[in-house]
């Protein structure tokens, strides 16, 4: 097994009195695709956000590279986030750049390359995920799944080490899902990296995961391989992956 | 017990918001201090927040000198004071109303449309994204508009004074028949530079009311469609207050009764 990269220990997050995450341990392992399953609600956006530090435990630890990144200034934390990508759901590309600029951004932001080499390599990014025609498209203008591409695009631009995909298959047709697991995995391949994904359908999770967390009521209650997660014991493991009416989990 | 609880909140809301106000003036203040402006983007939002806002504040401020001028000259020249019509007009537009309806106006404008698209940007995550991305909102966003509101502003208030006098003296002339030569020696004599400096300087702090406050307001606006919403009338709403209020300490403080 390759080195943990990134992980949960004992989180709790509430907002006000509603309890998100309870006793929540997680670890992301490099070179590795985990992805993260569970009900509408269940946290596992949160999750990303921990990992991301968009926002912070009410008590806890979230580390990357074994660093507690918990009690970390906005200027650390911004260090910490270059080798971090967040894949948005919808994308949020901003509406007022082309969808070759909003790719462009981190590296005009955080690099000295010069325009020529930056259009290069956004170019190669947008290719990447098979969006080189959208350069100077505007937003506005691409799908669904072009959008959530371009967001691929934005995060893997400055191939950092750890890209997490915020439910990349949600809302989009079968066809569509299929080419967006085919590009997280060549998106994989080509930045040799690690990644977390969340997502609900479980066609591509069994496609693309390397290991499962399947998050209920702001807990990891199973974590495995995919052949360990089908066949676990759990009811609530296997209620969700039947989605089965009866169960143990509150309809 | 109830009402001291609604003050209870009321006063510590107002604490949250002024601390939250005053720390985003801090971050962005930082990075001018270390120079860190993105330019082009300044130079953009000059244009939206300033330049798109040039007509409208003319034509307020050319219908605001030719009220006042309408509403003074006559009586004015029927009680023998018609040379000083121009000095009246030009008086309370340089020293106040110069500064104070250009800044109303473009904080309906402009003010609210800083708080709308942040607050578009917050509900649709760019916010979020640009800081996952280690961009630091007060630099990326927030300091451009300040900047440009701080440049625009003035600029916008010398043209509203300009067009406001010129009104004036179009109606004194054509309305009370007073001579152009006299409106004008009338205000030379009515009005020195340091008046208008001291009017600009009120524009200044207007333009740091108007822009910080549509910031805030906007990047604080929460729940979708419905918070931008009000995050939007919000801005306008405490900015024109807040405008109105610091115009009484600056008179006070500037002209101090003079």
């Amino acid at each position: 097994m390759s080195d943990v990269i990134a992980r949960l220990d004992d989180v709790d997050l509430n907002y006000g009195d509603r309890v998100v995450l309870k006793n929540c341990s997680l670890n992301v392992v490099g070179d590795a695709i985990t992805c993260i399953i569970g009900l509408s609600g269940a946290g596992k956006s949160t999750i990303l956000r921990l990992l991301d530090g968009l926002i912070k435990p009410s008590s806890g630890h979230v580390y990357v590279h074994d660093k507690d990144i918990c009690h970390m200034h906005e200027t650390q934390l911004n260090e910490v986030r270059r080798a971090i990508s967040l894949s948005f759901q919808f994308a949020a590309l901003l509406d007022s750049l082309t969808v070759g600029e909003n790719v462009a951004l981190p590296l005009r932001e955080h690099t000295r390359a010069s325009d020529a080499e930056i259009r290069k390599t956004v170019e190669e990014a947008l290719d990447s995920v098979g969006l080189a025609h959208t350069y100077d498209a505007m937003p506005s203008e691409l799908s669904g799944g072009m959008l959530k591409r371009a967001g691929f695009a934005r995060a893997i631009v400055t191939r950092p080490e750890l890209v997490l995909y915020d439910e990349p298959t949600t809302g989009l047709d079968p066809i569509v899902t299929h080419l967006i697991t085919d590009t997280i995995l060549h998106l994989r391949k080509k930045l040799n990296g690690t990644a977390v994904v969340i997502s609900h359908d479980l066609h591509s999770i069994y496609m693309m995961a390397d290991y499962v967390a399947m998050l209920f009521e702001g807990a990891v209650i199973a974590y495995g391989t995919v052949d360990e997660i089908k066949s676990s014991r759990n009811p609530i493991v296997q209620q969700f992956l039947t989605g089965s009416e009866v169960g143990p989990i509150p309809i | 017990m109830k009402v001291l609880d609604r003050f209870g909140r009321a006063t510590i809301e107002f604490f949250e918001y002024a601390g939250g106000i005053v720390v985003l003036a801090a971050e962005s203040g930082g990075f001018l201090v270390k120079l860190r402006i993105r330019f082009v983007e300044t130079i953009n939002q000059c244009y939206f927040l300033g330049v798109e806002s040039f007509s409208i504040v003319i034509l307020t401020s050319l219908f605001t000198g030719m009220v006042i001028s309408l509403e003074s000259a006559l009586q004015a020249v029927q009680y023998g004071f018609g040379n000083f019509v121009g000095g009246a007009v030009a008086y309370g537009t340089i020293r106040e109303l110069g500064p104070m309806l250009t800044a109303v106006v473009v904080a309906g404008r402009a003010g609210s449309a800083i708080a709308a698209e942040l607050g578009s940007m917050v509900v649709t995550e760019q916010i979020e994204a640009l800081t996952s991305m280690g961009l630091e909102i007060p630099r990326f966003l927030v300091l451009p508009r300040v900047l440009a509101m701080v440049v625009m502003l003035p600029l916008l208030t010398i043209f509203a004074d300009v067009v406001a006098i010129g009104g004036g003296m179009w109606i004194a002339q054509s309305y009370a028949h007073i001579s152009y030569d006299t409106f004008m020696s009338s205000v030379r004599q009515t009005i020195g530079f340091d008046d208008v400096v001291k009017g600009l300087f009120k524009s200044l702090v207007f333009a740091l009311i108007i822009a910080l406050v549509g910031a805030y307001q906007g990047l604080t606006a929460r729940g979708g469609a419905a918070g931008v919403g009000a995050a939007t009338t919000g801005s306008v709403v405490i900015s024109i207050i807040l405008i109105f209020v610091s115009n009484f300490v600056l008179s006070f403080l500037l002209f101090g009764g003079h």
